[in-house]
Formats: C-alpha cells, structure tokens, sequence
C-alpha cells in the first residue's frame, strides 16, 4: 500500500490531472446536454457530487461484504437509491429547474463517472479516503461542466449566470446553445486542454 | 390508419429527427468509445438495439401493470388490505429507476448468456463491451420516455400502448446504429488524416459529432411535412390540386414561350 495517493493528493488529483471530463472522458453525456446556461449546468454539477458522495461513502463502508461478481448490482442499485432521492429533492424545492434538467437527472445512475469511482477508489479503501476522492472528482467534474457551460453561455447568449456581459450589439450564436455547439465546444476545450498539459512534458 | 400514422411519426422521429445521440446525447460513451472501425460499430449498435427493445417491453410491461396508479396487479394485490378505492390510487412510480436499472442489467447479462452460446465468435469480438451496455444512458433513457408517455398523462386514451413504445425503441435503436456507423466511417478516414497532436482520439472525434449534428439538424423541419403526406384528408387534396393547378399553368407558360 505504500505506492497508494494519500487522501489529499486524491483530492488534488480529481481537479485537474485526473479531471474526469477532460482527463478520464467519463459523464460526458450531460456534459453535452445542460451545458447550455450555466444554472443548469451548476445544479447538475450538484446532483452528481451529492450522489457520488453518498454512494462512495456507503461503497466504501460496505466494500468488505461485497462478493466480486455481485458489486456492481450492488453499485448500481445504491446509486439508483440516491439518485432517486436527489430527484426528488430537485422537485420538490427547485421545480423548475428540475423540469429544465428533465431525464438527465435519472440518467445519473449510468453516469459511468460513478460507477467508475466506486469501482476504483471506494470499494478498495476506508471511508475517509473515498470522501476525498468523491469530493476531488465532484469538484473536478464541476468546473468542467462550468467552463463548457461558460463557453456556450457567452458565445450563445451574450449572458453569464442570467447577466448580460457582451454589448447588446453581440450577434447571439444560437448554433452553441442548439446540441452542434455542444460537441464542438468540448472538442476545442479537450484539444485546448491536452495541447496546455502536453506542452509541460516536453 | 391512424395507428399506423403514429407509429411511423414515432419511428422516424426516434430514427432521425430526434436522433438519440444527436439530439438527446445519449449513448455518448461508446459513441466514442466503440466507433474506431465499422464492423464492431455495428455490432454494437445491433446489440443495442437489441437490448433496448427487450428492456423497452419489461419495462413498458411492468410500468403498465404495476407501477402507474391503478394499475391491475398493485390494485389487486393492495384489494387484500384496504378498500378498492385506495388500491386504485396506489402509486409506486417512485421505484421505477430501481426498477429499470434492475431491468436493463438482468436483459443485459440474458443477451451475453445468449450470445456466448449461439455466436461464440461474436461474443469475444465483444469482449467487454458487452456488460458495458448495462451503464449505456440511452437504454435507461428510452425507458424513461416511454415511461413519461405512460403514467402522467392526463388523458387515458393518449397514453402510450406496447406498439408505440416498442417502435420508439426499435428506431431509437437504429437511429444510434446509424449515427455510430457514420462516425465509425469517418474515424477510419480520419486516422489517415495528419490531425494536430492534441486532437487526436476523442477531441477530434466530438468535433466531427458536431458537424454531424449539424447535418441531423437538417431533419427538424421534416416532421411536420410528413405528417402532412401521412394524412390522407381534404387538406392534402386540396393542397395536391393546387399543385397540380400550378403545373399546368407552368406547362403553359413553357407553351407561350415555345410559341414566342
């Protein structure tokens, strides 16, 4: 265990060298889909890292009863519980939003982000590590959906959070709001991104 | 007829206007994930839609029967401990994420079973992309629309009957086979192509979806003029007539200027 990250090099790791979007390409399907205001995509960000805490915190604190070729109905079934309660949490105090955010907030429970940590890091290591690495990951996935979201928002819209920050005169590129915008936006960031850590290991 | 106007509406709605990937972005992982060369794209877009038809009748069945409020199973069973009037208002929609999950990976692990016994060459072409199926969005996502369309609906007439949603699945399942193959084709062109080092693989790769996604946008339009060929009554007639009026007058024009 002595080549293991301690839990705060986990932490670190989720933000930006482990990123899960741009890093690891997982969760990227509501990375696309409620991108396009940026309250949308905070409140997913939310959801998700409500989720992945729980889940990766009841993994880690059941990991020695699992059997192998049972964990992951077990870890999907725990996420499906959680998801559950978040979605109807969402409904009953953000309504509206929750209506915005439609089928995505279900479509948590395949998010391969948190099968992926439950598999790698919570059903291997005690609860304190597996909170870390849930709250490094959530953080890290939430500025990724943020800067998609902030790209869109701007390009889009010409607002920020509901705010106009582009002159009046800005000429709103509906394409990034439409799903094109979507994959376009997270193809330059990806490619922006793999050219700014690539240009340090040379 | 109007049956059948309907399901032809669903299917190529599912197919190509609303495209599951394009327009939804469901199924986004192994669209990138499994499109490097056509063949295995196929396949996997096969075995989807293979599994999210299967996973579209369970859960139409059980959502139908057990879930929405008075439904005839939980009616029946609730019968035994309270009043017929309670047993028609119990509403157990809230387990339905449980439910589909449990579902999708029980009709999962039926088609690996299924697929190692009868194509052994097929199942380890798979490999691990098989179970990964289970954690595809667009299977839960397809269940969850039929879902939408069964319970909550005002109407009991506009609720959704096993046809419907067995077509949404189907052509949800064939529109994902063409976008994944479209992709797949492109990708094997592009791995000749001289891309900029921090592009490659899956940067590259979303950049071509989004040009994709522009090209599916072109069938946004189409669902209102299809329905207009699918109805067959006066004011298609009507519109017909007028067409055929105006091929006349430019038959007549064309003569004028012959004549000229």
């Amino acid at each position: 265990m002595a080549d293991q990250p301690t839990p705060l090099e986990r932490f670190i790791r989720g933000i930006l060298p482990e990123n899960p979007v741009y890093r690891q390409l997982l969760g990227l399907c509501p990375t696309l889909a409620v991108t396009n205001s940026m309250k949308a995509a905070i409140t997913m960000a939310a959801a998700v890292a409500f989720v992945l805490l729980c889940a990766n915190t009841v993994t880690s604190l059941i990991r020695n009863l699992l059997k192998p070729h049972l964990r992951i109905v077990v870890f999907t079934l725990t996420i499906a519980t959680f998801v559950t309660i978040a979605d109807r949490m969402l409904a009953a105090y953000m309504y509206q939003m929750s209506k915005t955010l439609g089928p995505y907030i279900p479509l948590i429970i395949v998010n391969c982000l948190i099968i992926c940590r439950c598999e790698v890091c919570a059903s291997k290591q005690p609860v304190f590590t597996a909170i870390s690495d849930a709250t490094g990951q959530s953080l890290g996935y939430g500025l990724a959906l943020a800067s998609v979201a902030g790209v869109r928002e701007i390009l889009g819209t010409g607002m920020f959070f509901g705010f106009r920050v582009l002159p009046a005169t800005w000429p709103d590129w509906a394409v990034m709001v439409l799903p094109p915008g979507a994959f376009i936006t997270l193809g330059l960031l990806l490619g922006a991104v793999n050219w700014y850590s690539g240009r340090g290991a040379k | 007829m109007n049956y059948v106007i309907d399901i032809m509406l669903i299917a190529i709605g599912a197919a190509l206007i609303n495209n599951f990937i394009f327009y939804y972005f469901v199924g986004i992982c192994p669209f990138i994930g499994v499109s490097r060369n056509v063949d295995m794209a196929f396949g996997m877009g096969c075995a989807v839609t293979f599994v999210m038809s299967i996973a579209a009748f369970v859960s139409w069945t059980i959502t139908s029967l057990v879930l929405i409020p008075g439904a005839p199973i939980s009616a029946y069973i609730g019968g035994f401990f309270m009043t017929a009037e309670a047993a028609q208002k119990i509403d157990l929609t809230i387990l339905s994420y449980i439910i589909y999950i449990f579902v999708i990976a029980s009709s999962v692990q039926f088609v690996e079973m299924y697929v190692r016994k009868f194509f052994p060459s097929l199942y380890k072409s798979f490999g691990v992309f098989l179970p990964l199926i289970t954690t595809n969005c667009a299977i839960l996502f397809a269940c969850l629309t039929i879902m939408s369309h069964v319970s909550g609906v005002e109407n009991p007439a506009d609720a959704w009957d096993l046809g419907r949603a067995l077509s949404l699945a189907f052509f949800g399942g064939v529109g994902f086979t063409i976008a994944i193959v479209v992709m797949a084709g492109i990708r094997e062109e592009l791995d000749l192509c001289d891309i900029p080092k921090p592009f490659r693989g899956a940067a590259i790769t979303l950049v071509v979806g989004g040009i994709l996604a522009f090209a599916f946008m072109g069938f946004t339009g189409v669902n209102s003029g299809l329905r207009k060929v699918l109805t067959f009554d006066q004011p298609v007639a009507q519109v017909e007539q007028n067409a055929s009026a105006q091929d006349r007058n430019v038959q007549s024009r064309i003569d004028e200027m012959r004549q000229n």
